[in-house]
């Protein structure tokens, strides 16, 4: 079988999309490990919507007993180090920022993202149940969209489909779609194919895409 | 001006009737959730409960603790408005959770930003608002839709309750309220929404001790204060104070 990213490596292309005093918001999974792979010298302004902006990276195991504070957590229950700078706010400026368009970039993970954009991250069909979370507010409303997740599920099956079978988080939201073996950017006439992994064809991917991907110029190998 | 002040969590709860309207904040682990009023709750036994908080309880985020799925164990709650209240982990379905497949439990799953908004709303007097998130979704399901700005927006009524549990840092004998890094969450939104606001809080200082311009819940809102006493069941985590000085002739624990 031919080599895919890791969910590392995932975020750490994920985390080439930043830029320099960009406000962000990580969701659950791969995403929350981009914080980890921020570039060097650059600044990012990290929010989660239970009410902390510009906090440090995660406690590690090895300091709980020294550093863990159930009043200083992200939205995951994970605990945060404290930084010059950072601030709280209640859940109500939280969604301003959110639903005010104050987010640059959120990243999320999928079950199910459509050739038109739409997003499905809340709800595994066959569970029938799902948990919404602030993950709606920052789909509809965050400058731009970008999905981390495995390019198929565990059974084999597309990820990026014609059309969505799981119930959506917000219809043509997704800018970006970065998976284990390529990155697909969501255009007005459909998903363009801008990198793949070193070793992978462009037929091998599509093969593994429901929809039809837009092929420009020959897809650029995935750097990190 | 009668005292705020009431001596124990089962006082602060006792007038409760069946059938209330109950606000609980909580998010991700017990900071900023009012731990000994939903003990007090559960022990009290009101049944028919509306609770409307961002989870149901038990979700198996990082902790796991006594949170409010100790109401939906003891079947005291008839409804529930949230946006998080399933488990994060299916093979470990929430109490909520086989209520709710069951038809025993009837759920109001909403979108963690509208929630907010509707108890700020309700808080601010403001029957509904419109807001783009959750059109095109099942969240639209038997909304009014209109267009703003070329962009669907539902119509989303205000959320009130009859009473809202709330956890602070610090109060003072007027209700003035504080808090503690990420405890704030849901606390400021709900303390203005429900006709018996009760807070639940480390300390109770004298008036003139809390900087007013550091007061985040103006007193007015809150109706009811209860110290928390450090019981001998207190957990363990909720007792750390960062940035917290330590007592003096006290080393700070490394």
């Amino acid at each position: 079988m031919k080599a895919k990213l890791t969910r590392e490596l995932i975020a750490m292309r994920a985390a080439k999309e930043l830029f320099e005093g960009a406000v962000v918001n990580l969701g659950i999974g791969i995403p929350t490990l981009v914080s980890g792979f921020v570039p060097e010298g650059l600044t990012i302004v990290f929010q989660t919507e239970n009410g902390a902006l510009g906090f440090g990276p995660l406690v590690g195991p090895e300091d709980f007993a020294r550093l863990a504070d159930v009043d200083l957590v992200n939205a995951g229950g994970q605990y945060l180090i404290p930084v010059p700078g950072m601030c709280f706010f209640s859940s109500l400026e939280s969604f301003a920022m959110i639903r005010g368009g104050h987010i640059d970039i959120t990243i999320l993970g999928a079950i199910e993202v459509s050739e038109s954009g739409d997003l499905a991250n809340w709800m595994i069909p066959q569970r029938g149940v799902g948990n919404i979370g602030g993950g709606m507010d920052l789909a509809f409303n965050a400058k731009k969209v970008i999905v981390t997740m495995e390019h198929v599920a565990k059974d084999g099956r597309p990820k990026i489909v014609k059309k969505c079978l799981a119930p959506l988080t917000a219809p043509g939201c997704v800018d970006l779609i970065i998976t284990d073996i390529a990155v697909i950017e969501v255009a007005a006439e459909g998903l363009a194919l801008k990198e793949i992994v070193s070793g992978w064809t462009l037929d091998e991917v599509q093969a593994l895409t429901g929809p039809r991907l837009i092929v420009e110029k020959p897809p650029k190998i995935i750097e990190l | 001006m009668v005292s705020k002040i009431f001596k124990s969590f089962d006082e602060a709860v006792a007038d409760i009737k069946d059938g209330a309207t109950i606000m609980i904040a909580c998010f991700a682990g017990p900071g900023g959730f009012p731990y000994f009023l939903v003990k007090a709750l559960a022990k009290h036994g009101a049944k028919d409960l509306t609770v409307i908080s961002n989870t149901a309880g038990g979700i198996g985020l990082t902790f796991d603790f006594d949170d409010h799925k100790i109401l939906f164990e003891n079947r005291q709650v008839r409804k529930v408005i949230a946006s998080f209240p399933f488990s994060v982990s299916p093979s470990k379905p929430t109490c909520a959770e086989k209520q709710i497949i069951a038809g025993e439990l009837e759920l109001e799953l909403v979108p963690q930003g509208t929630l907010v908004e509707r108890i700020r709303a309700g808080g601010a007097g403001m029957p509904a608002f419109y807001t783009p998130t959750g059109a095109g979704t099942i969240v639209a399901e038997g909304k009014e839709e209109r267009i703003f700005g070329g962009r669907p927006c539902l119509l989303e009524h205000a959320l009130r309750a009859d009473y809202a549990f709330i956890r602070a840092y610090k109060a003072d004998k007027l209700g003035n309220l504080i808090y503690r890094g990420t405890q704030r969450h849901l606390n400021p939104a709900m303390a203005t929404a429900a006709d018996i606001v009760i807070a639940e809080v480390d300390e109770i200082v004298a008036v003139g001790r809390l900087d007013p311009e550091a007061i985040i819940t103006p007193g007015i809102f809150v109706k009811r204060i209860v110290r928390l006493a450090h019981e001998p069941d207190f957990p363990r985590h909720l007792n750390k104070s960062f940035w917290a000085k330590p007592k003096k002739g006290q080393r700070r624990k490394r």
